[in-house]
C-alpha cells in the first residue's frame, strides 16, 4: 500500500475514535467516583442534536460543542437525582436515560432533520502543514481530536496527581469512609456526573458537527455502548481507554479497507473484528486479577446511604 | 388529516362511534368517506424510505379529495407497537390500511385474520391473506439507469452496501451492468458495514472507498452521510431518496421510489368494490420507481440515453438482466437471447462481471 493510504488510515481511525474517546473519558470520572451511567447513549443524542442546531444557526462550532457539554450535563442531572436522591438502581436509572435522552433528542431534532451544515474543518497551523507525512495528519485532522487526547492526560493527571482526584477516588472506593472522613459522597458524585454528561455531550456534538455534519435521530448508532464497554475493558485506566479506542478506530477503517481491496473474508466476521481485537488486546494487557481489582472502584454500582 | 396525536386523543371518542357506526344500516354506511391509514416506520423527516410513502399518501388526498380521509402514525418499528397501531385503524373505521416496512408484516397479518371486511396492504414481505396484498418494487431497474449515470461520469464506482441480502446484490450488479453499458471497463467496489442505519460509518466508508480512488459512490443505506461525503471530497454520488440538498455539486441523480400511482389504483380498487388481494412487484412500467432529475454536471447526450432505457424499460423492450449475463468469475447465468426469470432475481446470490472481489456467503 501506499502512504497516503496509512496516511487516510490514520486519519480516518483517529476520527472513528474521537467520539468513543471523550465519551468514554467521562465514564471513566464518574465509574471511578462510585457510579455507573449507562446513560450515556442518551446524553451523547442530547449533545449532538443542540451540537448541530447551535452550529447550524451560529455557525461557531466551540459555542456547539460548550451548548452539547451543557445540554449533556444537564441531562446527566436527572441521573444525579434518581441516584442520589432517591436512591433507584443505578443500572435501571442509566438504562431510563438512554431511552430519555433518544426521545428527548428526536422531539427537538424534528425541525434539524434534513438540514445540511458545513462542518467543523481542520485546523490548519502555519509551517507544521508542510511536514511529510506529520503535516498531512496535522492539516486533515481537526482541533477537537487533539483535545480528546489533551483530554486524557489531563484526566489521568487530576486522578492520580491532585487531591480532587484523590478525595474522587475515595468516594469512589469507600463511600462510608469517604463519608465519615468528611467528605461529600453526594456533591463529589454529582460533579463527577456532570463532567460525564458534558463529555458524552460533546461526544456526540463530535459526530453531528465533525464527523458527519447532520442531524438524524438516533444517530449515535450505540457508540454510547462502546464507550461504557471501552471504560471496564480498560481496567478504568485512561492510557488504555485511548488506547482501546484507536484500536477501536483501527481496526474499523482497515476492514474496511480490506473490503474495498477485494479481501475475500465474510462481512460479518470482519464486522465483528474491531470488537473483537480491541476486547482482546485491552484483556491480553490486563490480565492481572489483582491489579483489577485494584483499578476498580470498591463502590461501584452500590447504592450509597448516609446514615 | 391525523398524526399520532391526534389519533390518540380521538380514540376514545372513537370508541362511541363504533357503537353507533353498528346500528347505521350498511347502505347509509358507504356513503362514509374511506379512511385509510399508513403506518410508517420512521419520520417523513428522514428524507429517504417513509418520505417517499408520505408522498404517496399525498397524492392520494390530491387524486380523491373528499372522498377520502387518511391518517398517518411515524415511528413504528414493529411488533407490539405496530400491531396496537394497526388494530386502531381497523377498529375505528378504517377500510384500507397500509403497512410500510418489512417488519409490519407479522402484526398486520395477525389484524387482517380478525378484521376480514378491512383491506390490508403490506410493502416488501411475501405474507398474503384473502383480505391482505403485498406490494414491492423492481428497484434494480432504477439502479440499472444509476449505473449509467455513474458510468457516464467516471470509471469505478464505490458501493457503501448493508447486508448482503438478494435485493442489495441484485442493486449492485444492476447498477454495475448499467455503467458498463456506457464504460465498458467500468468496476465497482463494494463494502458492507452491516448495518442499515450508522451515519458515522457510512462515511467512515465512504471516505475509505475515495482513499482508494473511486469516482463516483452509491448507498444502499438510510442516511445522507455518503452523499456529504462525496460533496466534501469532490467526487460524485448516485444517491436514494430526496437527498440532493447535502450534495448541489455531488449528487447525480437518486433512485425515487413512486408509491403513489399504487396507492391511487389500489384505493380505486376499494371504492370501485373492485379490490381484491395481490402480490405486485412492478417497477418503471407502473411508474412505481423513478430516479430523481439528473445534476446539470451530467451531459445531455448521457442523460438522453437515460432517458430512452427508461422508455424502453417501460414498454417491456429492455431488461436490466437480459443475457448473456456472466458472473465475474466468467460463469455464464443468464444466456444471450434469454432475460433473468424473476426466480433468479429474487434469490441473486452472485457479483455479475465489472464487480471487484467474491461476495460474502
Amino acid at each position: 500500500m501506499e502512504e497516503s493510504l496509512w496516511v487516510a488510515i490514520l486519519i480516518a481511525a483517529m476520527r472513528t475514535a474521537t467520539p468513543l474517546i471523550l465519551a468514554a473519558l467521562g465514564e471513566l470520572i464518574v465509574e471511578k467516583a462510585g457510579c455507573v451511567n449507562l446513560g450515556v447513549e442518551g446524553m451523547m443524542l442530547v449533545g449532538a442534536v443542540t451540537g448541530f442546531a447551535v452550529g447550524l444557526t451560529t455557525g461557531n462550532f466551540a459555542l456547539a460543542f460548550v451548548v452539547a457539554a451543557v445540554a449533556g450535563a444537564v441531562l446527566s442531572m436527572v441521573y444525579a437525582a434518581l441516584v442520589l436522591i432517591f436512591q433507584v438502581n443505578q443500572y435501571a436509572a442509566g438504562l431510563s436515560l438512554t431511552i430519555l435522552g433518544g426521545g428527548v433528542s428526536a422531539f427537538w431534532g424534528q425541525p434539524w432533520q434534513g438540514q445540511n451544515m458545513t462542518g467543523l474543518q481542520p485546523t490548519v497551523i502555519p509551517g507544521l502543514s508542510d511536514l511529510p507525512v506529520i503535516g498531512t495528519v496535522f492539516s486533515r485532522t481537526d482541533i477537537v481530536t487533539w483535545a480528546a487526547l489533551a483530554a486524557c492526560v489531563a484526566v489521568a493527571l487530576v486522578l492520580t496527581r491532585t487531591r480532587a482526584g484523590l478525595i474522587l477516588r475515595a468516594v469512589g472506593e469507600n463511600h462510608d469512609s469517604a463519608h465519615a472522613l468528611g467528605y461529600s459522597v453526594r456533591g463529589v458524585r454529582t460533579l463527577a456526573i456532570a463532567f460525564g454528561g458534558a463529555m458524552a455531550g460533546m461526544g456526540g456534538a463530535y459526530l453531528s458537527c465533525v464527523m458527519t455534519p447532520l442531524w438524524i435521530e438516533g444517530m449515535t448508532a450505540g457508540r454510547g455502548w462502546i464507550a461504557v464497554a471501552l471504560v471496564v475493558f480498560a481496567t478504568w485506566k485512561p492510557a488504555r481507554v485511548v488506547l482501546g479506542a484507536w484500536l477501536f478506530g483501527a481496526v474499523s477503517v482497515m476492514q474496511i479497507h480490506g473490503q474495498a481491496m477485494g479481501l475475500a473474508v465474510s462481512s460479518h466476521i470482519l464486522a465483528m473484528l474491531p470488537y473483537l481485537v480491541t476486547i482482546l488486546v485491552l484483556v491480553l494487557i490486563s490480565r492481572d486479577a489483582t491489579r483489577i481489582r485494584l483499578a476498580a472502584p470498591g463502590s461501584l454500582g452500590k447504592p450509597f446511604k448516609p446514615a | 388529516m391525523m398524526n399520532r396525536r391526534t389519533l390518540l386523543s380521538s380514540s376514545t371518542a372513537a370508541l362511541g362511534l363504533g357503537l353507533t357506526a353498528t346500528v347505521i344500516p350498511a347502505n347509509l354506511r358507504a356513503q362514509e368517506k374511506l379512511k385509510i391509514g399508513f403506518v410508517y416506520s420512521s419520520l417523513i423527516g428522514d428524507a429517504g424510505w417513509t418520505f417517499m410513502h408520505d408522498e404517496g399518501r399525498l397524492m392520494l388526498e390530491a387524486e380523491f379529495g373528499d372522498a377520502i380521509e387518511t391518517a398517518y402514525v411515524e415511528s413504528i418499528d414493529g411488533g407490539a407497537d405496530a400491531e396496537r397501531v394497526v388494530r386502531q385503524f381497523a377498529s375505528q373505521g378504517f377500510g384500507l390500511i397500509f403497512g410500510t416496512s418489512f417488519n409490519h408484516m407479522n402484526p398486520m397479518a395477525r389484524v387482517a385474520e380478525q378484521f376480514p371486511d378491512v383491506k390490508f396492504e403490506h410493502a416488501t414481505g411475501y405474507t398474503q391473506l384473502p383480505n391482505m396484498a403485498i406490494y414491492h418494487v423492481r428497484d434494480y431497474e432504477a439502479r440499472y439507469l444509476l449505473g449509467m449515470v455513474a458510468g457516464s461520469m467516471g470509471n469505478s464506482l464505490g458501493v457503501v452496501a448493508s447486508y448482503p441480502i438478494p435485493e442489495v446484490v441484485r442493486g449492485i450488479n444492476a447498477m454495475t451492468a448499467g455503467a458498463r453499458s456506457v464504460n465498458p471497463n467500468f468496476t465497482t467496489k463494494v463494502v458492507w458495514i452491516s448495518t442499515w442505519f450508522d451515519p458515522g460509518l457510512e462515511r467512515t466508508t465512504a471516505d475509505a472507498l475515495i482513499d482508494q480512488g473511486v469516482d463516483v459512490l452509491a448507498h444502499f443505506t438510510d442516511s445522507p452521510a455518503v452523499v456529504q461525503a462525496a460533496e466534501d471530497r469532490g467526487k460524485y454520488v448516485v444517491a436514494l431518496g430526496a437527498m440532493d440538498q447535502y450534495g448541489p455539486k455531488s449528487h447525480l441523480t437518486a433512485m425515487v421510489y413512486n408509491w403513489g400511482p399504487y396507492y391511487v389504483e389500489r384505493t380505486r380498487a376499494v371504492l370501485d368494490g373492485t379490490w381484491a388481494s395481490s402480490n405486485t412487484w412492478e417497477g418503471i412500467s407502473r411508474d412505481m420507481l423513478t430516479i430523481s432529475p439528473l445534476n446539470a454536471a451530467v451531459p445531455a447526450d448521457a442523460g438522453a440515453a437515460v432517458t430512452a432505457k427508461q422508455e424502453e424499460m417501460r414498454t417491456g423492450a429492455f431488461h436490466p438482466f437480459a443475457g448473456p449475463v456472466l458472473t465475474n468469475t466468467g460463469e455464464e447465468k443468464v444466456a444471450a437471447g434469454a432475460v433473468a426469470d424473476d426466480g433468479m432475481l429474487l434469490s441473486m446470490d452472485f457479483y455479475v462481471e465489472g464487480v471487484e472481489g467474491a461476495l460474502p456467503s
